[in-house]
């Protein structure tokens, strides 16, 4: 099997995601943390684009930045006292974190990499990979599917009874 | 290669020129795409910066009237550039930064502001062949790429170590993505009906007259339309859903502490994006390009204006909601009908009701 070339554009992408991710665990401002997360996984969103998921892109950027990860900014900004610098959020064990995400980072592709080589894609291109994402979600995939919107109901009604209780 | 003679009712041929430029002038091809997207990006960023502009003054006159005053008067014919004055004026005024301030943060949030407003009119199809990239996720790429607003009020809020500020960027982030929700839904149901996110596709499925303009042509058509109207007004922060900066409330909101050409960004930024939801609106439910006699860009700039427009009137009559008001009416109005609309669409497609 012939390993895999990646270009430039793929070695500024994945600087980027490392950068960002190292920031994430090791700044001390809990608020610049959130925002270094969004930057990594903007960047994870270009190399979806790089390999010609278009959609899985978007709906990164959509449901990670747009949702989830302003969620993390949203708790940052409620849960800190603002009228007092000293009970200001900081990041205390960057340290560790440190060292446990450098271990991972070079341990994870170092074991993926023991397994053999990275197979280089087959030349086949979804052109339409929207399309094809729903006919399959719509036929092979249908029980993940449901299961997973079943999931997320039982999520959001929890949320709304949660939020009720507290109310009265 | 020759260059494009540029005529009335031809301006594709400005974006046909644009994309055989760097071939005209022999460059390598690693360069070309580079050169390439630099020079439309150059170019749509142009025209946008001037209408953004334009649209400043057009409001300032449009309340004055309807305030019974005269508005802007004294530069120019009516005043018609004033704005462009008052952007050489901020251009010169001091940057003030305050002590406090999150340094990175605040610094950037005008920034990624800017970048974010723009970022759509990648596949925004301003007419036949006028577009920079024909996406095959089009619509849904608009969608990503608004969040990054979000984040940058967020960003600005926060950075500016205000509560002011700080209180207007996260109403403004639970507001948009509250609105998200239905202004999605609502264009959903004409996905389904055209079976295609993308923009070009969107467009060329209404082409003929008036009335195969999805407004009009599909029965839940001028539903999703006000639904989507009435979230795209909150999306672009404007009255009457416009908490995050509610004048009497929070000052200015989440541009409080910020002045010069950092204000200019934000400002500007924020008629951009009236102009991106206004085009949405035009190219999804109006038809977009598509007319008789006249050529394609200006209808689509005639129909994008006129939702300006709409959006203009509603602004400038209507008294602002309470923050609780505001969510309701997301929450428990908005978002059932929206998906009431939906399931008729699904169900409407189905049935194979225009086959």
């Amino acid at each position: 099997m012939e390993a895999y070339e990646p270009g430039i554009v793929f070695w500024i992408l994945a600087a980027v995601i490392l950068l960002s991710g190292m920031l994430v665990v090791t700044l001390r401002n809990i608020f610049h943390c959130a925002l270094a997360l969004i930057l990594c996984l903007s960047a994870v969103a270009g190399l979806y684009v790089l390999l010609e998921a278009e959609f899985l892109a978007a709906a990164q950027v959509l449901i990670y930045v747009g949702a989830v990860a302003i969620l993390i900014v949203f708790t940052v900004m409620l849960t800190t006292d603002l009228g007092s610098s000293k009970k200001f959020p900081l990041n205390q064990n960057s340290t560790v974190a440190f060292v446990v995400c450098t271990l991972l980072a070079i341990g994870v592709p170092y074991l993926i990499n023991i397994t053999g080589v990275w197979p280089k894609p087959k030349g086949e291109s979804f052109p339409d990979n929207v399309g094809a994402i729903g006919k399959y979600l719509m036929t092979d995939f249908m029980l993940p599917f449901e299961v997973v919107s079943v999931v997320l109901l039982a999520a959001l009604i929890g949320a709304i009874v949660l939020a009720r209780k507290e109310r009265s | 290669m020759s260059c494009t003679v540029i005529a009335f009712g031809e301006l594709h041929g400005i974006f046909a020129w644009l994309h055989e430029l760097p071939v005209s002038i022999g460059l390598p091809d690693s360069v070309q795409a580079v050169v390439m997207y630099a020079a439309l990006g150059v170019t749509v960023f142009s025209v946008l910066s001037l209408f953004a502009l334009f649209l400043v003054w057009w409001e300032r006159k449009i309340a004055a009237h309807i305030q019974q005053r005269f508005g802007p008067m004294r530069v120019g014919w009516h005043g018609w550039y004033q704005t462009v004055m008052d952007a050489l004026k901020l251009l010169q005024k001091e940057d003030i930064r305050i002590e406090t301030r999150d340094k990175v943060v605040f610094f950037w949030a005008p920034v990624v502001c800017f970048v974010a407003a723009f970022l759509a009119y990648v596949v925004m199809p301003f007419g036949k062949g006028l577009i920079v990239a024909d996406l095959n996720i089009g619509i849904l790429y608009i969608m990503a790429v608004t969040t990054f607003t979000v984040i940058a009020l967020l960003m600005a809020g926060w950075g500016s170590n205000n509560k002011y500020a700080l209180l207007g960027g996260m109403r403004s982030a639970a507001q948009v993505v509250s609105y998200e929700i239905p202004m999605v839904v609502s264009l959903l149901t004409i996905i389904i009906y055209v079976g295609s996110l993308s923009m070009v596709d969107i467009v060329e499925s209404q082409s003929g007259w008036f009335f195969n303009w999805f407004i009009f042509r599909v029965p839940f058509g001028p539903i999703a339309f006000v639904t989507y109207i009435i979230a795209a007004i909150a999306e672009a922060n404007r009255t009457p859903f416009d908490i995050p900066e509610a004048e009497q409330e929070l000052v200015a909101g989440y541009n409080i502490e910020y002045s010069g050409m950092k204000f200019a960004m934000f400002f500007l930024a924020e008629f951009v994006n009236m102009f991106t939801v206004s085009a949405i609106a035009a190219t999804v439910f109006l038809g977009g390009w598509n007319g008789p006699f006249l050529p394609s860009w200006v209808w689509f700039m005639g129909k994008t204006l006129t939702v300006v427009l709409l959006l203009m009137l509603v602004r400038w009559t209507y008294p602002r909601l309470r923050v609780d008001q505001l969510m309701e009416f997301a929450w428990k109005f908005l978002v059932p009908v929206t998906f009431a609309n939906l399931i008729l669409a699904g169900v409407l497609k189905y049935l194979g009701y225009w086959e």
